[in-house]
């Protein structure tokens, strides 16, 4: 691998880099999307791409979601190895079919004959003051589809590793990038991002022995902060970012929950047929006997992703996050 | 007041003239790309006497094939050996047009209905039933015989197709990708979409819209205002091209044309060919609820099988025995078809989870498991239970 000397800052720049070896090392490797090209990507992630490879290899498309990301399963088809940027979560949503209806079943309806390695990277989560439609956290939705991988990096080392990791993966894989972290630095792992991340592995963040806070994306930081504030209070919170929600990672995640006994699973996405949900039960049935309380859930509420003015209310806090863990203190009702 | 002394109003319109336009014109000579208002049709004019007669032979017997074909896959729903069947009868020449007209590389990316141009372009008859017969959603390898899955939701084929063509032109290969739709489809989003795409990027892609009159129960007049939907091809920047779907040789020239031109650098063409669907849509819809039988009489009146036939009769290319001979072969086939829908197909339900992923996660691996588990219980019971055995 030709990163050992890669210092990137943020995140966006971990992005961009690894679709710049990925691109240098594979020679079927296709980066395409609205304003990939002479732009760089609104979030810049894409900058210099397409001069240093040229348009063919780094294509802004016509405006077309479901375009975008049918050409790229015939590209697939084809042998090559698209890698879609959709400009903002609920821009994707246009491409919602190609997805579901083919992306995802294709190496199913082959019977294994076709995989179709795409990597659709869709820039996702609220937290930066986005006007409607460029906040949504729309994991669920994939989540709920079989055959897709859903994975979402919270560190600039993951966003390196995981990303080369789906570019790499002969599986679709919708890579969820929290755009709330684009700008964030390099504070959770200082070191250069070497390591290809295998996708499917959750990774204990901050150990602790009072209860498990499980989380991933633009959420990790929060739980990191709120781990921090609760030792005032005397717990010893452990943090677990799932990095991939499918596949996921029960043995983790399960080893995490019985060693402390209590688990909150934290993500942004609504509480309602939310990852939460999922997450809870999957623990419940693995862990019961070691829970000391319900597995409770701190998520966005069940609304349509408010206007920025009032988002704060709305994202899950280290507050809301505290008070939950004081929930954890479960004593039945008498 | 003098009469042509300005006015303060004058004055102020002066300051705020505005400059003239940037001078406008057409990005593209919409002529070249205007369809002609009148479908292509060779068979009956001049034309066809420069047909190749080998050709004429060829697609004789292929459209009688296909004609029985049909028939038979339509039977095999009654015997419930299809969960069903959506009938191409009537749409044979563009099937078999389509089939043709493409080299061994070339691509074809079939709709649901579009079995027969797959079975045409040399796929089992069996492999090509599989997702019709419900063993599973693809019965072959797309890549072996170039045709891309049959595809049920509409017009999503169609940038799969775009891209596949982009894709092996970016790689320097001599490929073109020739796309079905039908005249419902061409209303959908993804249309729109691999159409403009096609024409951004000159991809080596033909559209062929067999616009076989209704979409389930819809007529044309329901789903376009357009004048016709080969005329749609302009404001995209390709040429539109009508073509009478019923007269085989007109589809195959100018399918051979469009494909050219994109082998060639030339960009995407698109093709309407007027048809018509003399089965219902499928074995499960009441065709008498939309539309007369007085209609379904005239188009009888123009069946592709009987046009080339009375042409090469009249150019004594065919006599009774050529006749006879393309039924008998055509009844091999059939009789070869039904006897092996007929042998129950092998399954292994263990197959769920074999293709989801390169590798099964853990969850899948958990569930498989289980799936195991519950099947060798039942073949535990089943032994119990045969007789003479242990259970008994
Ligand atoms: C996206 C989508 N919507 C609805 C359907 C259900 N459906 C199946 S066939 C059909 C009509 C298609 O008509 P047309 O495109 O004219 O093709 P034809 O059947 O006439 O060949 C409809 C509505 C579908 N398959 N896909």
């Amino acid at each position: 691998m030709t990163t050992a000397a890669v210092k990137p800052a943020t995140m966006a720049q971990a992005l961009g880099r690894a679709l710049r070896d990925a691109l240098a090392e594979d020679p079927t490797v296709h980066v395409m999307g609205e304003d990939v090209g002479t732009l760089g990507g609104v979030f810049r992630i894409t900058d210099g791409l397409a001069k240093e490879f040229g348009e063919d290899r780094c294509t802004d498309t016509p405006l077309a979601e479901a375009g975008i990301l049918g050409a790229a399963v015939g590209m697939a088809m084809y042998g090559l190895r698209p890698v879609v940027e959709m400009q903002f979560d609920a821009f994707a949503y246009p491409a919602f079919e190609q997805l579901v209806s083919h992306v995802s079943r294709w190496r199913n309806r082959t019977r294994g004959a076709m995989p179709l390695p795409i990597t659709i990277r869709v820039p996702y989560g609220g937290g930066i003051g986005g006007v409607e439609h460029h906040s949504d956290s729309s994991e669920a939705y994939y989540i709920a589809t079989p055959g897709l991988h859903v994975v979402t990096p919270a560190t600039v080392d993951d966003a390196y590793g995981l990303l080369r990791a789906s570019i790499a993966s002969d599986d679709p894989v919708v890579f969820m990038e929290p755009k709330r972290l684009y700008w964030s630095k390099s504070q959770w792992n200082p070191q250069t991002p070497t390591a290809v991340e295998p996708l499917g592995r959750a990774v204990v963040r901050r150990p602790g022995r009072s209860a498990t806070l499980l989380t991933y994306g633009p959420s990790l930081p929060v739980c990191l902060e709120a781990a921090e504030a609760a030792t005032a209070e005397g717990w010893d919170l452990e943090v677990v970012d799932l990095r991939s929600l499918v596949p996921f990672d029960d043995e983790t995640v399960c080893a995490s929950v019985r060693r402390t006994g209590r688990a909150l699973v934290v993500h942004e996405a609504t509480g309602f047929g939310g990852p939460g949900g999922e997450i809870a039960a999957r623990v419940t049935e693995r862990c019961f006997h070691h829970l000391e309380a319900p597995v409770l859930r701190v998520t966005g509420f069940d609304i349509p992703y408010p206007p920025p003015m009032l988002e704060r209310h709305h994202l899950p806090g280290v507050d809301r996050i505290l008070d939950a863990v004081a929930r954890l203190q479960w004593e039945a009702e008498s | 007041m003098k009469r042509n002394s300005p006015t303060v109003l004058d004055e102020q319109r002066g300051a705020y003239r505005p400059t003239p336009p940037p001078a406008w014109k057409p990005r593209t000579d919409p002529g070249p790309l205007l369809p002609d208002p009148e479908p292509y049709r060779v068979l009956g004019t001049e034309g066809a006497l420069k047909a190749d007669p080998a050709l004429l032979r060829r697609l004789y017997a292929q459209l009688v094939r296909g004609r029985r074909y049909n028939a038979q896959a339509t039977a095999l729903t009654k015997q419930g050996r299809l969960a069903v069947y959506p009938s191409t009868t009537g749409q044979e020449a563009c099937e078999i047009a389509a089939a043709d007209v493409l080299r061994e590389q070339d691509w074809l990316f079939p709709s649901y209905r579009d079995t027969l141009a797959a079975v045409a372009r040399g796929l089992d008859p069996v492999q090509a039933l599989t997702l019709l017969r419900g063993d599973w959603h693809t019965g072959y390898d797309p890549r072996e015989h170039r045709i891309a899955p049959l595809c049920t939701p509409l017009a999503t084929q169609l940038p799969h197709a775009v891209g596949l063509a982009h894709a092996a032109r970016l790689r320097g290969d001599d490929v073109v990708a020739l796309a079905l739709v039908g005249d419902g489809g061409t209303s959908e989003g993804d249309f729109h979409e691999a159409l403009n795409f096609a024409a951004v990027w000159q991809a080596p892609v033909v559209f062929l819209v067999q616009n076989n009159g209704f979409a389930i129960s819809v007529p044309l007049d329901k789903q376009t205002a357009a004048p016709s939907l080969a005329h749609k091809a302009v404001g995209y920047g390709m040429p539109g091209r009508l073509v009478d779907g019923n007269d085989v040789v007109a589809v195959h020239e100018v399918l051979t044309e469009a494909i050219q031109r994109a082998r060639t650098g030339g960009g995407p063409t698109l093709v309407e060919a007027i048809t018509y669907r003399i089965d219902a849509h499928t074995n499960a819809d009441d065709a008498t609820r939309y539309r007369e039988d007085k209609e379904v009489e005239v188009w009888r009146g123009h069946d592709p099988i009987a046009l080339l036939e009375r042409e090469l009769t009249e150019r004594g290319l065919l006599d009774d025995d050529g006749k006879q001979a393309a039924k008998d072969e055509a009844e091999t086939m059939a009789a070869d078809l039904r006897a092996r829908m007929n042998a129950d197909p092998v399954l292994d339900p263990m197959d769920l989870f074999s293709h989801v992923f390169a590798e099964q996660t853990s969850q899948l691996r958990e569930q498989a498991a289980q799936l195991r588990a519950e099947l060798d219980a039942e073949a535990e019971n089943d032994t119990h239970n045969e007789p003479g055995g242990t259970g008994r």
